[in-house]
């Protein structure tokens, strides 16, 4: 037999190495449909090749922990009051790259099933999105679209969207993200597990028929750099929210059922590892009759049924004699169901089509993919970027006045409501703090309680220093929830970062990924789920290495929140976490500031994670007690950005007070230091904030005032609130205009 | 007080209306199957919003000639209370209960806002429990809120008094920059001749508690109860 081409390995994304490493397994040759099963299988996005050993180090314990992370389809964690979250962010970057409605819109319908699987009503949405700058027609097209997918999609499922982040860099220009994060919520911890029950329960595939769309989406479209994007266009799947919807509350009445014991979410190479990973996790093995799928397409080959990426699919696993009152349930809603198989004794993967055997193989060589361990120098070039002197910048031709305006009116910090407005974000009922918050809040129905939902990442910092860049995603998603009152408690991660077999990204990942775990376990909180999408690459760049963090928070009092806008005349503005409201040149490294007026990404970010967590606890008990009238965090843009953001959202001016600095007004109002919250109380509550935070060792000062119709910085800043606020909220439209 | 609350495979509002009329006010509330040809026991018939089979064709085509609708032209016709919003106020326009149709918003974007109305008229079995010209907030969640009608049509909704909610400013002027969507007029919510089919974009069941924002939906199911409940003694 002659040997396997090298276009047939790239087409399904193996390596020479890995398909001989197939048949010392197999002790054969795999036949063509089994090389598309590894294919799939042992993708970075099944598989987990170059992720999964260091993954591993990740906090993975929790009191609160009900399902751990890795064991199914997301994580699951105890809120209290008898109620259980699932939840997990996704990327679909590349699929978005190339057809950017579809790509985001199946990107919101596969993390929808992901969480819908685990038994749990998908409650809330977020979504994460860079792209390159917006002065390009390219970029405004994709921005476009995804948004576009988004909305039409989101919105259409019943799922409120409550935000997230659309962030721009040059290094997304030929290969944006588009990461989505779903929460859902479970009573009674009634958590569904991926998994059958025993031998002879049945594989019943329901939801939409299935066709030609996406094959190759996990192998291909996934486990490549991006330079023959435009050909495969035909991997996107195409969605129908319709059916989403539908789906959503035939399962969640399917779980009601007796003898369904088990779900699982079609996604990333369709059946195929929707049933292999089923029949791991219940260590059975699996008999599938390619024949009995429902198609939408005809003379369709057993390849293309197994890796058919079609939407709005899921598999349940039924007890035999069961099957009767599901059949009626998906015929009520107008929804195939067939049955497709059975799970068997053993651990083989017996794929037949009607009469004829096509494939056999045992469960473990098809789920157990390679693992790569990396341990690669950091690059030279970092060196030189981290050591960078940032008090030594070329002067600037710009008063204080216009830096403020021209900051306001990055994309990166404008007020991105045109797009928010666009997201049906309170359908459910639950929307106590809608999308533009520091993070979201929902409350839980019938309880007192609510839940805060964030995702924040910055890939700058993380490009910088990716150990400290990961963790201060970390601390910043977490400073967010604290900063609505909620004590964070799990997070989830959307891994994107460029082709993971070069030793500098090689670098980024284990860099980063030890630096969120090192935040994370400063938080004593787990990471309960995630994703990893690698080979984020144009042929010009890799994009900045951007681990995404989602973030969940509980409040125990929902009425007891905080939320950024100022308040009220003569209030008192706080700063927590220092005792001067200005920062050093070394707080430029990685700003919007140095990006904006420096056009330059350089220096070495810093964070210290024991201030950085007595800031939060101090933040959220003065928030809980109901001190503390609005919170915000510095960030984006430093402490100008700040105060004129919250300034803005509260329809009122601000006076920034304090002893005058000593050094360039650049880092003092610009100057991004980590750790920082605003909050506000009436001028009374002043003297007891300041000593709640002196016993509890936490710096903390009065920088200012609310009220007035200006922003004032000390004799810096100066500026009639209206040109603010036009700014602010109209930039962001602009950009995008054209 | 009983309401029945449609489910058309797509309503995604269903289970909001029925937290606003139930756990909020504490009324009785059922869903109504959109398969069923008949129905019994219930005070008022609300049709909830989302995208009823998908919309397909237009907003609301299919679901106006679902079984359950002809139930519900029926129990209209006999003076029953029916109250649609969003997609719901969509599938009374075409069915017909309604005059009228909604288009496209005129900026061709989905809408997710907080709104401002004013109530025109608490001379109707909706609106008995707001006092006339009341300015209120209830969200709007659309892409196809735009209320269209020929002018004689619209000569005759605002003659009549049938014009029930308008958008309006914070200073309560029916503005162009209050119009969310390019509505005729601002129109926000219509009657129907006779007073007792009610269609509006807004979101009254999404205005229930203080903690969402507003709890200023709460009076209009309180006017069908004490219309309802009044009609009883």
């Amino acid at each position: 037999m002659p040997p396997i081409s090298q276009e047939l390995l790239d087409e399904v994304a193996l390596s020479r190495a890995e398909y001989e490493a197939i048949i010392d397994r197999l002790g054969r040759e795999p036949n063509p449909l089994e090389i598309g099963l590894f294919g799939a299988l042992w993708s970075e996005h099944c598989g987990y090749k170059h992720t999964k050993a260091l993954l591993r180090t990740l906090p993975n314990t929790s009191d609160r922990l009900l399902v751990a992370p890795g064991a199914e389809n997301a994580g699951v964690v105890d809120i209290g009051d008898g109620y259980a979250v699932a939840f997990k962010i996704e990327s679909h970057n590349h699929p978005s790259a190339v057809e950017p409605y579809e790509g985001a819109a199946t990107g919101i319908g596969g993390i929808v099933r992901d969480i819908l699987a685990m038994g749990a009503r998908p409650m809330a949405l977020m979504n994460s999105l860079r792209f390159g700058p917006p002065n390009d027609d390219r970029q405004r097209y994709l921005l476009n679209g995804v948004v576009s997918g988004i909305s039409g999609y989101g919105n259409c499922i019943g799922v409120p969207n409550v935000g997230g982040e659309i962030v721009f860099d040059d290094s997304y220009a030929g290969n944006p993200l588009v990461n989505a994060m779903c929460v859902g919520i479970i009573k009674d911890a009634k958590i569904m597990s991926a998994s059958a029950d025993a031998p002879g329960d049945l594989i019943i595939l329901v939801g939409a028929k299935t066709g030609r769309d996406g094959i190759h989406g996990a192998s291909g479209l996934a486990s490549r750099t991006f330079e023959e994007q435009a050909e495969l266009r035909s991997t996107v799947q195409v969605g129908n929210p319709f059916l989403e919807k539908v789906l959503i509350e035939a399962c969640l009445e399917a779980i009601e059922l007796p003898g369904v014991v088990g779900m699982q979410d079609c996604g990333a190479a369709g059946i195929t590892s929707a049933a292999v990973e089923m029949a791991e996790r219940s260590e059975l093995g699996i008999n599938i009759d390619v024949a009995k799928v429902h198609r939408r397409e005809t003379e369709m080959s057993p390849y293309e049924v197994m890796l058919s990426e079609s939407q709005e699919r899921m598999i349940l696993a039924v007890k035999p004699g069961h099957e009767p009152r599901l059949f009626d349930l998906f015929e009520k809603w107008d929804l195939d169901a067939e049955i497709i198989g059975t799970f068997e004794t053993g651990n083989r993967v017996v794929i037949s089509d009607a009469s004829e055997r096509i494939s056999s193989t045992p469960v473990e060589t098809l789920t157990d993919a390679p693992e790569y361990q990396f341990n690669s120098p950091k690059p030279n070039w970092l060196s030189e970027l981290q050591s960078r002197d940032l008090s030594n910048l070329p002067d600037l031709d710009i008063t204080p006045n216009d830096a403020l305006l021209k900051l306001l009116a990055s994309p990166n910090i404008a007020s991105k409501h045109t797009v928010w407005r666009q997201y049906d974000h309170q359908v459910q009922n639950n929307t106590v703090i809608a999308p533009g918050g520091d993070a979201a809040l929902l409350r839980i129905q019938g309880t007192n309680r609510a839940l805060a939902v964030t995702t924040d990442g910055n890939g700058r910092l993380v490009y910088l220093n990716p150990r400290v860049g990961a963790a201060i995603a970390v601390a910043e998603a977490c400073r967010n929830l604290s900063c609505v009152g909620a004590e964070p408690v799990a997070l989830t991660d959307g891994l994107n970062f460029g082709n993971p077999e070069t030793p500098d990204i090689q670098y980024q990942l284990q860099e980063a990924i030890a630096g969120m775990s090192e935040a994370a376990r400063a938080f004593n909180i787990p990471v309960v789920s995630g994703n990893a999408s690698l080979y984020n690459e144009s042929p010009d760049t890799a994009i900045q290495p951007t681990p995404i963090i989602g973030a969940l928070g509980v409040l125990e009092n929902a009425q007891r929140h905080a939320t950024s806008p100022l308040k009220d005349e003569e209030d008192a503005i706080i700063l927590i976490g220092s005792h001067t409201p200005w920062a050093d040149a070394e707080t430029l490294a990685g700003s919007e500031a140095m990006s904006v007026l420096h056009n330059t990404t350089a220096g070495n970010p810093t964070l210290d994670l024991e201030l950085e967590t007595k800031v939060q606890t101090l933040t959220r008990s003065l928030i809980t007690q109901g001190i503390a009238k609005s919170a915000h965090d510095i960030s984006q843009g430093g402490l100008a950005v700040a105060i004129a953001e919250s300034a803005i959202q509260g329809n009122i001016g601000a006076t920034i007070q304090h002893e005058t600095p000593n050094a360039d007004w650049l880092p003092n109002l610009f100057g991004e230091p980590q750790s920082r919250i605003i909050v506000t109380c009436d001028h009374s509550d002043t003297e007891t904030i300041l000593q709640t935070a002196q016993q509890a060792n936490t710096p903390a000062t009065q920088i200012g005032t609310v009220g007035g119709d200006q922003i004032r910085i000390n004799n810096l800043i100066n500026l009639p609130f209206q040109s603010v606020a036009d700014t602010w909220l109209s930039a962001f439209e602009q950009a995008i205009a054209g | 007080m009983k309401f029945g609350i449609v489910v058309f495979p797509g309503s995604w509002s269903e289970r909001d209306m029925h937290y606003a009329v139930s756990d909020v006010l504490g009324y009785q509330a059922e869903y109504i199957w959109h398969r069923e040809s008949s129905f019994d026991g219930f005070d008022a018939i609300l049709l909830p919003g989302g995208f009823s089979y998908g919309d397909h064709l237009r907003c609301g085509a299919i679901a106006a000639h679902s079984p359950v609708m002809g139930a519900i032209k029926e129990f209209a016709n006999d003076g029953g209370f029916v109250f649609g919003s969003c997609n719901g106020f969509q599938i009374l326009c075409e069915s017909g209960l309604l005059p009228g149709a909604l288009i496209r918003n005129d900026h061709l974007s989905f809408r997710c806002s907080p709104g401002t109305l004013r109530v025109e008229t608490s001379s109707t079995p909706f609106t008995s429990q707001f006092s006339d010209g009341d300015v209120v907030a209830m969200p709007i969640s659309h892409g196809e809120g735009n209320y269209q009608a020929d002018e004689e049509t619209i000569d005759m909704l605002e003659s009549d008094g049938r014009v029930i909610f308008r958008y309006v400013d914070d200073q309560n002027r029916a503005t162009v920059e209050a119009n969310p969507n390019g509505t005729l007029n601002n129109i926000a919510g219509i009657a129907n001749e006779h007073g007792n089919v009610l269609g509006m974009m807004p979101h009254p069941e999404r205005a229930c508690e203080p903690l969402l924002g507003s709890s200023d939906g709460n009076p209009l199911w309180q006017s069908i109860a004490a219309t309802v409940d009044g009609g009883r003694s």
